[in-house]
């Protein structure tokens, strides 16, 4: 297969950047899109280019280190798959393919297709753990869980953090992450003890660090390679709100405000409660 | 020349661990403070054991290659981890956990290390679950288990097929809570490319800003290498693309010895190989062969007309299929070890049975778990491998078997270490997958989650202790000192010498070309003629990598082609000792199958009479062969058998 290639070059992150067109050719439809990639940078290096750089490691869909913007969607064409496992039969022959780097301020660029996620290790700094320490802990089946809790949780914990949901976002909102991440802890009840002041942590995080806010498109869910829902958002939100009222009045926070059916509280009503 | 010490604690292998507990010397919490770790890489060893040295006041720097230290490749495993819970009520406990272990790695490994794994194991299923790590749970809110290669027992825990995810994951929450409370401090996009050693002791390391090609140099007390296996010296393998041994390698080269590094694991069930251009393997979980059953056409003519798409897969009756595994092994079937299944499977392909475009693949075939449990059922249990499986190939394993074909997954050789985890330089520690501990010549599935977590959690927080007691008097070091300095200087004077303008041809060719010469004889099966030949193809290799490679961009920016040179002349030198390591291992076990050793039946042959011990090199400079050291096994609790899971 052959195609046609324009591609976001920049050198580093001060520098102007600029899409540039390349041809490649003799691309096997069974090749992922990176080894089209690492053909067109084989070819650069031996006719003394400068190859293109850009996010990749495991190649399996799980680390979350890819990061393209392919013909304007996150990840590309295909749904539920992250750049490293899209394959080139997912493409026609002679097509021409856009490939830009994730669009943010949080995410700044640091060369080519490559940019800078460390905002989301400053969310999850800001409190996206269970504060247990390595040492005494009571026996793994000392509190049962309910199994569709625990695998509502699960679906949210598989977020891999590459970030589509930001670049997807007009807003460039990382709600999407952090909903899962709240929302993973918040349902297991080891994790439900510091769920409130979890929230507020992490949100408040978000906002200093320049993501914008919800406003309730779904595109978020729509690219997320591993089908996060956006009732985790509106889980997430359901728990800010009740921890801002109930800390007033220092009141516990109720197992039920966590269980209730997200429908209730859909992302589109919870958006006029925003916290602004 | 060194004498290998392993310092194995006295007394019944049962109480080694608590007895080493209660004798070793503990430092007090204001004495911690003043003390600097250095930890390289972030998986689930180095993560855990950052978040659990952090936790206990020690000021501790984390280094990654990566941009965020959730996505070390530990994230990529799959199937479970093991611990002997015996909640399935069994017949499991820790007893039966060492003896699987150590006869899964063909009984190349050491007693006293395996017990404390499973002594331990418990406990990471405990804190895990602490964590929120999200396990797989039955309708009563307890947690399930399921079987793994090499065990009659039901013993690993599991988050669908996505653990590595969920543990690395725990561990990340763990270790930025730490960084948070400023008890870590993190670098990532950082190459660790020496060890720097004062006085004989590791006191430091020099990294390369990978964004900005600065060197830098970081001082500490202690070093703590945990930068995963070797895998990629084969170009293709289950690795992520940026593991590499260069940290340890580095360790190597100042005098830390690796140990059996010919033990390399190749995986039964991974996606064949497809073209010349592929970049990497994709491993298919080994849980797939609780259900799924593996066999070929038993009549060449079916290969044929398989080949010739003139049949389907599902045309073939039941009494024209060989499943191998089941006719070979009645006693574990599909469930034999991963190095008994992987030579299985190639023994079929080499007779001519392989299926597929090249004829390098088995089936593993659901049909009968979907037709017994159900589509719903087999979906739950196994829906994102299957999903991951059709997105590569293109086909449903709903409606046609899976192809599969071994490909290299773990390497159980690394840095050799003793009972507390220290290399052969005072100082210096290496854990998980980068060193030869626990797992012999073959690891069993489940087991390297255990082993990442058990020593980064519960065991180095403990003999890393012992170590730095001795150590409280010692000032924070000078990163300007000579020593510091030489080596700084050393790594600027490699980078410049691997790259080379006028060079012809580009590291990925290279490294394309050492992954054929491994793979074809040093892989699966190996003998002396083809070892000997390696010898010869990789010291041709790498004299032309001497003269430099072919790197667009400079030294002192983000250089993706430079960071991959430093990897692959690591894995040039490494390849050569693994060769010379199988040459000298005049036996076969586990992984490690010499031809002209076999039994009749075509099984691994073990000699224990000269074989029953470690291979440790020994470093002697660069144009010198490296010195073989051997720490004798004793087998006290474990008594040696041929290995039959028959």
């Amino acid at each position: 297969m052959n195609f046609t290639l324009k591609i976001w070059r920049q050198k580093n992150a001060g520098a102007k950047g600029q899409m540039v067109s390349y041809d490649v050719s003799g691309i096997s439809p069974d090749s992922s899109f990176f080894e089209m990639l690492d053909t067109l940078n084989q070819n650069l290096i031996m006719s003394g280019g400068d190859p293109v750089s850009f996010d990749h490691d495991c190649r399996e869909g799980i680390c979350g280190t890819c990061s393209l913007y392919i013909n304007g969607r996150p990840h590309g064409p295909e749904k539920g798959v992250t750049t490293c496992q899209l394959h080139m039969r997912s493409f026609k022959d002679g097509d021409t393919i856009h490939i830009e780097p994730w669009r943010a301020k949080a995410f700044p660029i640091i060369s080519d297709l490559i940019v800078d996620r460390s905002a989301f290790d400053k969310i999850i700094q800001a409190g996206g753990y269970v504060s247990v320490n390595t040492g005494g802990v009571p026996d793994a089946n000392t509190i049962p869980v309910q199994k569709e809790k625990s695998d509502t949780a699960f679906d949210a914990a598989t977020c891999i953090g590459c970030g589509a949901c930001v670049a997807a976002c007009s807003n460039a909102a990382a709600m999407l992450f952090i909903g899962a991440k709240v929302s993973h802890l918040a349902l297991l009840p080891q994790g439900q003890v510091e769920a409130a002041k979890r929230v507020q942590k992490m949100v408040a995080c978000m906002d200093d660090l320049g993501f914008g806010n919800c406003s309730n498109t779904y595109a978020c869910e729509a690219e997320c390679p591993k089908g996060i829902s956006v009732s985790n958002i509106a889980r997430m939100n359901r728990g800010f709100l009740s921890s801002k009222l109930f800390a007033e009045k220092e009141k516990i926070i109720q197992d039920s405000l966590w269980d209730r059916e997200p429908a209730l509280c859909s992302p589109r009503y919870m958006g006029r409660f925003r916290w602004h | 020349m060194t004498r290998l010490n392993a310092r194995i604690p006295e007394g019944p292998v049962a109480e080694k661990w608590t007895a080493y507990k209660s004798g070793c010397k503990l430092v007090n919490p204001n004495n911690k403070r003043k003390l600097d770790i250095i930890v390289v890489g972030t998986g689930l060893a180095g993560a855990s054991a950052a978040a659990s040295l952090g936790q206990l006041g020690y000021n501790v720097k984390v280094f990654c290659y990566q941009d965020t230290p959730r996505r070390a490749h530990s994230i990529a495993a799959q199937g479970g981890i093991n611990a002997a819970k015996n909640y399935q009520n069994d017949g499991d406990s820790a007893y039966r956990l060492f003896y699987d272990t150590i006869k899964g790695g063909d009984y190349r490994a050491r007693e006293a290390n395996v017990y404390r794994l499973a002594e331990v194991s418990n406990k990471i299923i405990d804190l895990c679950v602490a964590q929120g790590v999200p396990f797989a749970r039955e309708y009563g809110g307890l947690l399930t288990n399921r079987s793994f290669g090499g065990a009659q027992v039901s013993r690993t825990f599991y988050a669908r097929g996505q653990t590595g995810q969920q543990l690395l994951l725990g561990a990340y929450g763990a270790l930025s809570r730490q960084i948070a409370a400023g008890n870590v401090t993190l670098f990532n996009r950082r190459d660790v490319l020496d060890m720097v050693l004062v006085d004989g002791k590791a006191r430091g390391i020099i990294a390369r800003n990978l964004v900005t090609g600065e060197i830098e140099r970081h001082a500490a007390h202690a070093v703590v290498l945990a930068n995963g296996g070797y895998g990629n010296v084969f170009f293709l393998s289950t690795n992520a693309m940026g593991s590499n041994v260069t940290p340890a390698w580095s360790a190597y080269r100042k005098g830390a010895m690796f140990a059996n590094p010919s033990f390399t694991q190749i995986h039964p069930t991974c996606i064949p190989v497809h073209g010349d251009t592929q970049s990497k393997l994709t491993l298919m979980s080994e849980s797939l062969r609780n259900d799924g059953r593996i066999w070929v056409p038993a009549k060449l003519k079916d290969v044929e007309r398989l080949r010739n798409k003139e049949i389907k897969p599902s045309d073939i009756p039941e009494s024209d299929r060989d499943y191998y595994l089941e006719r070979r092994y009645p006693a574990f079937g599909n469930l034999v070890p991963r190095d008994v299944a992987s030579r299985a499977a190639k023994e079929r392909c080499d007779a001519g049975f392989g299926v597929g475009s090249t004829g390098f693949a088995v089936y593993l075939d659901f049909a009968d778990a979907i037709k017994r449990k159900g589509h719903d059922t087999i979906d739950s249990l196994y829906g994102n491998l299957f999903q991951m499986y059709q997105q590569i190939v293109a086909e449903s394993p709903y409606e046609t078997p899976m192809m599969i074909y071994p490909a290299v997954h773990y390497t159980m050789g690394g840095l050799w270490v003793d009972y507390e985890l220290m290399t052969t330089i005072p100082g210096l520690y290496a854990i998980g997958e980068c060193n030869f501990s626990d797992h012999g010549a073959n690891r069993l599935g489940a087991s390297a989650l255990m082993q990442g977590l058990a020593d980064g959690y519960f065991v180095l927080p403990y003999t890393i202790g012992n170590y730095l007691a001795a150590e409280i008097h010692t000032p924070r070091f000078n990163t300007a000192s000579s020593e510091f300095n030489i080596a700084a200087q050393a790594v600027t004077d490699r980078l410049k010498a691997i790259k080379n303008t006028g060079a012809k041809e580009s590291v990925d060719h290279f490294h394309r070309r050492l992954g054929k010469i491994m793979w074809e004889y040093c892989g699966m099966a190996r003998n002396e003629a083809g070892l000997n030949e390696a010898l010869y193809l990789i010291a041709e290799l790498r004299s032309e990598y001497a003269r430099g490679v072919k790197i667009p961009g400079g030294l002192d920016e983000y250089n993706p082609e430079l960071e991959k040179a430093c990897r692959v002349a690591d894995f040039i030198e490494l390849g050569e000792l693994m060769v010379r390591d199988a040459l000298q291992r005049k036996e076969s076990c586990g992984g490690h199958f010499r031809e002209e050793f076999q039994t009749s039946e075509g099984e691994a042959l073990r000699n224990d009479d000269e074989f029953a011990f470690v291979g440790a090199w020994e470093y002697r400079g660069r144009d010198a062969a490296a010195e073989l050291h051997r720490e004798e096994l004793q087998f006290k609790e474990i008594k040696l058998s041929q290995r039959s899971y028959k």
